[in-house]
């Protein structure tokens, strides 16, 4: 049994190269659990870690309380933020410790199936999987069949309706759910489809039990969360931190700049956060106040010397590209929130009809689409509006700031391998 | 089922996968449906009252009239 009150949890034992069994054995032995799965996590008030936070017990009532003999068990490491590591991370270093906790979840749930989904440009993780599972199979031991399914990378893909539609034989295309709480099926069984760090807290659970788990982290928000730390540093990396550690603390542990201008959270779906409330703790309920979340774990921290508009911009761009063109207002709402942030940041005619524009087309494409990429964007771009003001207005008033003029970036953006990726422009 | 009576209220839910911006619901039902700079729909959020018999008729007929079949009408049961 590791201690309670020591870091790392979830990567406890990560050296450089994953666990093999033997070692995960070792290092995560086995103590009799009190009660069930579902009353431990119940307990432990574990929430999702893929961005939503949303109960885990809940989730797992749901899909235990169907009728089915086909259920699934949904592992998402699709990780389709760029600025996220943690997936990777986890799996390139405690393999087993997911998939203890997706078969925890699967006898919980009674599912004979669990699907680990990892994106398949990202070879060194599907082989680490792939290597997990079979040495799980040389064991020869009952339980779930594990298996490994590889789609293709795209921000809207690790949606959880879209791997569930590709687990189905489809496209991997987000899904039109209109009412929810809605259960998603594969091969008309249930599938309860969890975070790959979700399921590395189950699989903590199920061996120390809910009061472990709650010597980390507040009383709202317990436990232990993994951050991907990118921009001013200088090496991005990936940390584990209680919940509840103040931003500051956080940064300096990762060796980031800090005395940021302002930080990223979330992802790039997520808020900005002016440098002024770094003493925050990093938790759902104090960083909502101030319009952020902790989302997917993201960090990315833009010096002083950055311009935030131009970094939103680059974002509000890409995200615009990634979108799946399913829905009206995100196929063409979001080229033009980008066009409008470009002109704001770059200059224009009219600045303050453009802001208008701006503000305006945000109220109207929010909660228009089937997943909520688009609520994400827009979400964004107006925190950049509020916590970039005085910048903003130095544009506006045509004498952008220093940083606009600089070619060095800070938030990571795959790069489009030919401009006529670009598909609106 | 039988009767159903004529309490609580309902909203237009439009599928945004399958709309394709016809504006036919923005023709049929001005009043529930409102439309944005590309032609797609902007569906009134708030609950028309089920009473209110010409809202609901408008509603069915934009229901009807849509090309790819992406409306819907959803009651609203009022909490009380």
């Amino acid at each position: 049994m590791i201690a309670a009150t020591t870091l790392p949890r979830v990567l406890h034992g990560a050296s450089g190269r994953p666990l093999t069994l033997e070692q995960h054995e070792e290092a995560f032995s086995m103590t009799e659990r009190p009660g069930t799965l579902v009353e431990q996590l119940e307990a432990a008030g574990l929430t999702g870690r893929g961005g939503a936070a949303f109960p885990t017990y809940r989730k797992v009532q749901l899909i235990a309380n169907q009728r089915s003999h086909h259920k699934f068990m949904v592992v998402n490491a699709m990780e389709g933020e760029p600025a996220a590591h943690k997936d990777q991370t986890l799996l390139s270093s405690n393999p087993h410790l997911v998939l203890d906790g997706a078969e925890f979840l699967a006898a919980a749930i009674g599912a004979k199936n669990i699907a680990i989904c990892v994106a398949r440009d990202n070879p060194k993780v599907v082989h680490h999987v792939q290597r997990a599972i079979h040495e799980r199979s040389r064991r020869g031991r009952r339980g779930p069949k594990l298996e490994l399914h590889a789609p293709p990378w795209r921000y809207v893909a690790g949606e959880e309706s879209a791997l569930v539609h590709w687990l189905n034989n489809h496209e991997s295309l987000p899904q039109y759910r209109p009412d929810r709480p809605h259960i998603l099926r594969i091969d008309n069984g249930p599938a309860l489809v969890d975070n790959a760090e979700t399921c590395a807290n189950v699989g903590l659970i199920g061996r120390f039990g809910a009061d472990w788990f709650r010597a980390l982290g507040t009383a709202e928000s317990p436990g232990s969360t993994l951050v991907s730390l990118s921009g001013a540093i200088t090496r991005p990396t990936v940390l584990e931190v209680p919940l509840g550690a103040s931003l500051r603390s956080i940064l300096v542990a990762g060796g980031a700049d800090p005395d940021p201008q302002a930080v990223l959270t979330g992802g790039y779906g997520g808020a900005w956060l002016s440098g002024d409330h770094l003493d925050t703790p990093y938790t759902n309920q104090a960083l909502g106040a101030l319009g952020a979340t902790v989302g997917a774990g993201i960090l990315v921290v833009i010096p002083k010397s950055a311009c935030g508009l131009v970094e939103t911009h680059r974002i509000a761009r890409w995200m615009a590209n990634e979108s799946a063109r399913q829905c009206g207002p995100c196929a063409f709402g979001l080229p033009a929130l980008a066009e409008d942030l470009r002109e704001l940041a770059y200059g224009s005619r009219d600045p303050r009809a453009v802001l208008a524009r701006l503000v305006e087309r945000c109220g109207v494409i929010e909660g228009r689409g089937a997943c909520r990429h688009p609520d994400g964007v827009t979400r964004l771009i107006k925190s950049a509006l509020e916590v970039f003001a005085t910048d903003l207005n130095h544009h506006m008033l045509g004498a952008p700031c220093v940083g606009s003029g600089s070619t060095r970036h800070y938030v990571p953006i795959p790069a489009l391998e030919r401009e006529e990726e670009m598909v609106w422009e | 089922m039988g009767v159903r009576r004529k309490v609580g209220g309902f909203v237009l839910k439009v599928n945004p996968i399958l709309c394709d911006g016809f504006g036919h619901c923005h023709e049929l039902a001005p009043e529930l449906v409102k439309i944005d700079e590309w032609g797609y729909p902007i569906i009134l959020g708030t609950p028309t009252p089920l009473a209110d018999g010409a809202a609901l008729e408008s509603a069915r007929y934009a229901v009807r009239g849509c090309p790819r079949q992406a409306l819907t009408i959803a009651r609203v049961d009022e909490q009380s």
